[in-house]
Formats: structure tokens, C-alpha cells, sequence
């Protein structure tokens, strides 16, 4: 492969970089899932670029496949918070879950 | 550089255009059903990088659960919410956002940059090796899932059990409402 190693590792950080900031800067719930969703996605690159690097056994490949298990996991239980949320609220967004506030 | 060279090349400035393009419009477009699409555009992306990092099995899985599952999930969600998946003041967010967003950015943006200096300065940069033909296939990875990792393999299993019955339970829909009662509560005590 003639593309170094580190052009997937910079790549993975722009998008983890991305997926934060879209994290901190957004209201909508909906929107934040899909940010941890980004920064999973970076996470599994980084795994799959390291392991690349060290092809004796497939260590980082499985990781991976269990990060992306765990965020199917984490996306099913999110949106049902959501639509939980909404049933309360009537809004998806953030600033109005003030429930355990005081 | 050869033509295969080139080839790789452009084939991975396409995929890390799709992955940076879709992320940015993930976070920065109003609508939720664009984000969900910005989130298929990077998610594809991933998916092209794999390839290339010879994890065929991995791109596939990407592709299925990724593209297929969980956007759909997200996208049945916003078509059930309607128009109230898009909040009006989601384009105004607070100074203290803007200002950690930010710093978090900086800080990335430099462990990238020095990242690549040293990618650069490095006399003998990282070199890949090569791998054999079966690198990344689903024999390699399933013999190795299911006699090294077979216990995080079955937990990953209970979890996946335990997240559907948990979404079920939330999203079912029949929980007492605390805070309704107590606003009301609240309102009969202000009247």
C-alpha cells in the first residue's frame, strides 16, 4: 500500500475532531447521537489503521466489530430515550431535560 | 508513481472527502434528515478507508449495520417526530459552547499537525507491511473471533439482548410522567 499509515490516523482524528465539536455545539438530540456515532466511526478507523500496522493477528479488527455491535446497542437504546423524552417534553431539545435539575 | 499508485490515491482522497464532507454536514446542517444523510456520506467513507486498510469483512459490517440499520433507525425517528425533529433555536447556541468546542478543536488541530511533522521528520516513516491475500477475511477473523475473544463475543451477545429489552421498556411508552405531575403540582400551587 503506498498511502503512510498516518493519513488514515490524521483522518480519524479530523472526523473525532468533527463528531466533538458537532457534540458541544448542538441542541438537538437527535443530532448528538449522531455525533457519538462520528466519533465512534474515528475511533473503529484508528483501530483498523493501527491494526493494519501490525498485521500478526487481528486484535484491532475485533475491536472494532464490538465497537460497532456496541453502537448499534447504544443507538437502539438512545433514540428510545429520545422518543421517551419527546412523549414527556413534546421537543427534542437538550436544554429542555432539565428534569434532575435543582 | 504508477498508475496503481495513483489509483490508490485518488481512491483515498474519495473516501476521506465523503468521510470529512459528510461529518461537517452531520453537525452543521439545520435539518435532521440531512445530518442522517451526512451520516451515510462519512459512513460510506469509513467503509472506502477500510477497504483500502485490507478489512473487507469489516466493510461489509460497516455497510450492514452502519448503513443499514442504524441510519435507518435514525431516519425512522425523524420521520416520526415530524416537523418537531427540528428544533428552532438549534442555530443559536450558547458563548461557553462556541468557546469549548473551539478549544477542542485547537487541540486537535495541533496533535494532527505535530502528528504529521513527525510522519514527516522521521527518516524511516511508518512503514506498512505487506499482509497475505487472507488478511481482514472472514476465515481470518472468525477463527480468531471465536477461539481467542469467544467470551467478549458472547457478552457482546448478552449486551445486544439486554439493549433490546432495555429499548423496548423505554420506548414502550406506558412510564408514570414525574415531571408533568410535579409542574402541575407546581402550577395548582402558583393558582
Amino acid at each position: 500500500m503506498t498511502i503512510p499509515i498516518h493519513y488514515f490516523l490524521v483522518l480519524a482524528a479530523a472526523l473525532f475532531a468533527i463528531g466533538a465539536v458537532g457534540f458541544l455545539v448542538r441542541r438537538n438530540l437527535l443530532v448528538l447521537l449522531m455525533s457519538i456515532e462520528l466519533m465512534l466511526n474515528a475511533v473503529n478507523l484508528t483501530l483498523v489503521a493501527f491494526n493494519r500496522l501490525h498485521p500478526a493477528n487481528h486484535s484491532g479488527q475485533i475491536l472494532a466489530f464490538f465497537v460497532i455491535a456496541i453502537a448499534a446497542a447504544e443507538a437502539a437504546v438512545g433514540l428510545a430515550i429520545i422518543l421517551a423524552f419527546f412523549r414527556l417534553r413534546g421537543t427534542v431539545r437538550s436544554d429542555e431535560a432539565t428534569a434532575l435539575k435543582n | 508513481m504508477t498508475k496503481m499508485q495513483t489509483l490508490e490515491w485518488a481512491f483515498f482522497a474519495i473516501a476521506a472527502l465523503l468521510t470529512l464532507g459528510g461529518a461537517i454536514a452531520t453537525v452543521a446542517t439545520a435539518r435532521p434528515i440531512r445530518c442522517a444523510m451526512g451520516l451515510l456520506t462519512t459512513i460510506l467513507g469509513i467503509c472506502g478507508c477500510y477497504l483500502m486498510l485490507h478489512a473487507e469483512f469489516l466493510a461489509t459490517i460497516q455497510l450492514i449495520v452502519y448503513a443499514g440499520a442504524v441510519v435507518i433507525l435514525f431516519i425512522f425517528v425523524v420521520m416520526l417526530l415530524g416537523s418537531a425533529a427540528t428544533s428552532p433555536a438549534d442555530g443559536k447556541p450558547a458563548f461557553s459552547r462556541y468557546l469549548s468546542a473551539g478549544i477542542f478543536l485547537a487541540c486537535v488541530l495541533g496533535a494532527g499537525g505535530l502528528m504529521m511533522r513527525l510522519a514527516a521528520e522521521k527518516t524511516k516513516p511508518l512503514t506498512v507491511p505487506a499482509v497475505q491475500a487472507s488478511y481482514g477475511t472472514i476465515e481470518k477473523i472468525g477463527r480468531e473471533l471465536f477461539t481467542e475473544k469467544v467470551i467478549p463475543f458472547e457478552l457482546t451477545g448478552a449486551l445486544l439482548l439486554v439493549a433490546v429489552v432495555g429499548a423496548l421498556a423505554v420506548g414502550r411508552g406506558k412510564q408514570t410522567d414525574p415531571t408533568r405531575r410535579l409542574s402541575e403540582a407546581n402550577g395548582e400551587e402558583e393558582a
